[in-house]
């Protein structure tokens, strides 16, 4: 259980037995929440999510709590062999999601004298809705395996973004894979196997751990809010509109190479947030700068969290009310002719810095039909103009194709390789 | 030596004889797909599995070779087990979708109680029903042959390894001895080159390898010096040759003479010979490739090459029991000894390599996604030649 759902569900509990809980209860709309609808939250949150489709799972699928990504590079020049363990991964993924171990001889079934087939540290844990999805970097297309003539455009690197500070040892990849789930024990097993069973065909290029989502994608989910205080990811494309999900995610046939059709891409930029600077900004300041109330995650001026934005509002002094360079104003489908982008991105804190302050920041994962349309635009905008900047930097940055779901008997990426 | 002394393997003097007790448990080899009719003619026995039954149509078998037609009549994808005692897997069938038949075919020498079970879903101790196997089948008798052979011939490979190790030894020890720091410094690595092949069994002493092979920080009972390679690495590189020098060399041959001795009277098993193989690359990993081992003189990558090399002989002496019980492991092998080879012979410098420090951040990992691939298929060594 996370510690938030017993948050919430220590506050319905509570709003039962009392009326003073009840009056605590007010200020985080969750923890008001009928116990047995938690109930059912709660028992949702263990369930298994379907592994084969049309599109992978892991992008639409309601955001879970916790991330485990990773970014391979591929060491052998083998084409035979990164499709043999495309394969087996597909196998142990299949598993992995449905909550068994990674093979059937397991953790203990195996010959006492070999290691244990499955490294056990998900052993009595419920499948936890893990999602295992795949993605291909660019670099995977550069004439190592004959798939020169199958790179799609939108694989093209993403430009330099003004005051990128990209670490080369956070970026890029020939692979990449992102296991969610609700129990980081879970995630974590799963990356951890694949990486197991691609020792030989891969390594290990960069890691990630993301420890609460800061997107909801889906009506029935609450959003959430990143270290900044704030909710996030209220306008995203929501898993209940398909024909945003078409226009905004998907990647339609004749949009590129037929074997992405159905695909996505997926852009990972790890975030760094200078959180002890921003902690010392005023109340004020922080909510003119994103272009949202803090508790409510309302635009200024409008009552509820998914009250739309009126960028033409002017407050008292004739100004806008949402600042020319808040955040939400520069990011809105409105400013950026219309495109839009399911984001799906966690909070990380790894460690410290070394200088007193914690590496803490937003791992940010965003799924777009053509990166170069929807998310280039939006980031060169925030990245020059966003008031934001001053309290964050981009570290680490990836762009890789999601290719799509797996059929009946097929293997990840099966379409591009076949 | 390893970080942790106690880790290394107890290599008791064990006999041949217990090779028989090796063909202990194991998975069988998972079958194909059949033809999805019910082949009982041919001796096999028919699964009917659905997603909320298991109907096995004999409930006995006489031990040998046991055949499992699996038919998967249900909705969810399948699996098929048979257990041993406690839940060791004798064999294992799976990904059975909706509407297939697969062959399961199982080797199973020892009468008894036994389970079998599907596991409709693939989750869950799955629906499960007790089968009798009985009598005894008769042991592959060329199994045990092979093993035998191959413990004897791993065991020639350490008693050549040692006889060279000894005039080596004494050779560095007398230079050491004679004051010739710049000569000394050549013969280091090249006297443990034989010391680094075997080294799990040198390390198999507990109490000679602390002395040969222990490191200025390890923790040492009260009264104990720091001795061995490691102490004259240190007084050759770093602190020059001090008073005492001599004796610590007198010392380690005198040591390297009762390891000599010693070796001669162990018997390996086939099991040890593997987790040898494991163990080598397991201190390649985190001793040589971070610079630990010989941390003084830099001359990590002879050590890394003959850890290599020793783990190669040791699977070398297995090959021909691996090649009986799985056709790809060996050839697994050969490509990943022969890419760690490779590598290395790149970092060649004259008759030796180059330096830890000469070595980038870029150099190291290279040589640990390459060692991590030759472990896992070493890993599997051990399980792979007890399979029954």
């Amino acid at each position: 259980m996370s510690r938030r759902r017993l948050f919430g569900l220590a506050g319905a509990g509570a709003a039962l037995a009392g009326a003073g809980a009840a009056i605590a209860g007010t200020v985080v709309s969750r923890s008001a929440e009928p116990a047995m609808r938690a109930a059912a939250r709660e028992e949702a949150a263990r369930d298994s999510v379907p592994f084969r489709g049309q599109h992978q799972a892991g992008i639409v699928t309601p955001a879970q709590d916790r991330m485990h990504f990773v970014a391979l590079d591929v060491t052998t020049t083998d084409r035979a062999a990164l499709v043999d363990l495309l394969r087996r991964w597909t196998r142990a993924a299949e598993r992995m999601t449905a909550g068994a171990e990674v093979s059937p001889l397991g953790a203990l079934g195996g010959n006492p004298d070999a290691p244990p087939a499955d490294n056990g540290e998900a052993l009595g844990l419920p499948a936890s809705q893990l999602t295992v999805t795949l993605g291909l970097g660019g670099s995977l297309f550069d004439g190592r395996f004959g798939l020169a003539g199958a790179k799609p455009a939108g694989l093209a690197e993403l430009p330099h973004f003004q005051l990128d500070q990209l670490d080369p040892k956070r970026s890029g990849g020939d692979l990449c894979i992102q296991a969610c789930a609700n129990d980081p024990q879970v995630a974590v097993h799963a990356i951890r196997h694949l990486v197991r069973m691609g020792f030989g065909t891969t390594s290990v290029r960069w890691s990630q751990l993301g420890f609460g989502r800061t997107s909801s994608t889906s009506n029935a989910q609450l959003t959430p809010r990143n270290l900044f205080g704030f909710k996030d990811g209220t306008n995203n494309i929501k898993a209940e509109d398909p024909a945003a999900l078409g226009d905004h995610v998907w990647v339609a046939p004749g949009d590129g190479p037929t074997w992405l059709a159905g695909g996505s891409y997926l852009v990972a930029r790890r975030i760094r947030m200078h959180i002890e600077i921003w902690d010392r900004t005023s109340l004020a300041e922080q909510e003119s700068i994103i272009g949202r109330q803090k508790g409510s995650g309302a635009p200024p001026g409008k009552p509820g969290e998914f009250d739309p934005s009126d960028f033409a509002m002017a407050a008292n002094d004739g100004r806008p009310l949402i600042g020319e360079n808040a955040h939400i104003r520069l990011a809105s489908a409105a400013a950026n002719g219309g495109a839009k982008i399911l984001r799906r991105g966690y909070n990380f804190v790894d460690g410290a810095d070394g200088s007193g302050h914690l590496d803490a920041g937003l791992f940010f994962i965003c799924f777009a039909r053509d990166p170069h349309r929807q998310f280039v635009p939006m980031q060169r905008a925030l990245a020059s103009q966003d008031d934001l900047m001053e309290y964050i930097e981009h570290t680490g940055s990836g762009l890789f194709a999601v290719p799509p779901g797996v059929g009946p008997d097929g293997f990840w990426a099966d379409t591009l390789f076949e | 030596m390893p970080r942790a002394i106690a880790r290394s393997l107890p290599l008791s003097v064990a006999s041949l004889a217990s090779l028989a007790l090796l063909a202990g448990c194991g998975t069988g080899s998972g079958g194909g797909t059949g033809s999805g009719a019910p082949a009982e003619s041919d001796g096999s026995i028919t699964v009917n599995a659905s997603d909320t039954a298991c109907e096995v149509s004999k409930a006995e078998a006489p031990a040998g070779k046991l055949t499992f037609q699996v038919a998967n009549k249900g909705t969810k994808v399948t699996e098929f087990y048979l257990y041993g005692t406690g839940d060791r897997i004798m064999g294992e069938v799976e990904n059975v979708g909706p509407g297939l038949t697969r062959r399961l075919i199982v080797e199973v020498p020892d009468g008894g109680t036994y389970t079998t079970a599907c596991k409709p879903g693939m989750v869950g101790d799955g629906i499960r029903a007790p089968f009798t196997v009985t009598g005894q089948a008769n042991r592959s008798v060329d199994t045990n042959a092979r093993l035998a052979e191959a413990t004897a011939s791993y065991k020639r490979y350490v008693t050549s390894q040692i006889e060279a190790l000894v005039p080596k030894t004494e050779e560095f020890v007398t230079t050491v001895k004679a004051g010739n720091v710049a000569a000394a410094k050549a013969q280091f690595p090249v006297a443990r080159t034989y010391w680094e092949r075997i080294e799990p069994v040198a390390e198999s002493f507990g109490d000679l390898d602390p002395k040969m092979d222990g490191r200025e920080d390890d923790e040492r009972a009260p009264g104990e010096q720091f001795t061995g390679y490691h102490r004259l690495e240190k007084d050759l590189w770093v602190d020059g040759l001090k008073a005492d020098s001599p004796a610590i060399a007198d010392q380690l041959l005198a040591d390297m003479k009762v390891l000599q001795a010693r070796v001669a009277g162990v018997e390996l098993t086939p099991v040890q010979l593997a987790n040898g193989a494991k163990e080598l690359l397991d201190e390649v990993a985190t001793g040589k490739i971070t610079g630990e081992e010989d941390r003084y003189s830099h001359t990590d990558l002879w050590d890394f090459k003959a850890n290599v090399e020793g783990s190669q002989a040791a699977v070398a002496a297995l090959r021909p029991v691996i090649d009986e019980k799985d056709k790809n492991l060996g050839p697994t092998l050969d490509r990943r000894f022969a890419a760690v080879d490779t590598l290395l012979e790149g970092y060649r410098d004259g008759d030796g390599f180059k330096l830890y420090t000469q070595l980038t951040p870029d150099d190291t990992k290279k040589m640990a996604a390459a060692v991590d691939a030759l472990g896992e298929p070493v890993s599997q060594v051990a399980g792979v030649v007890t399979t029954p």
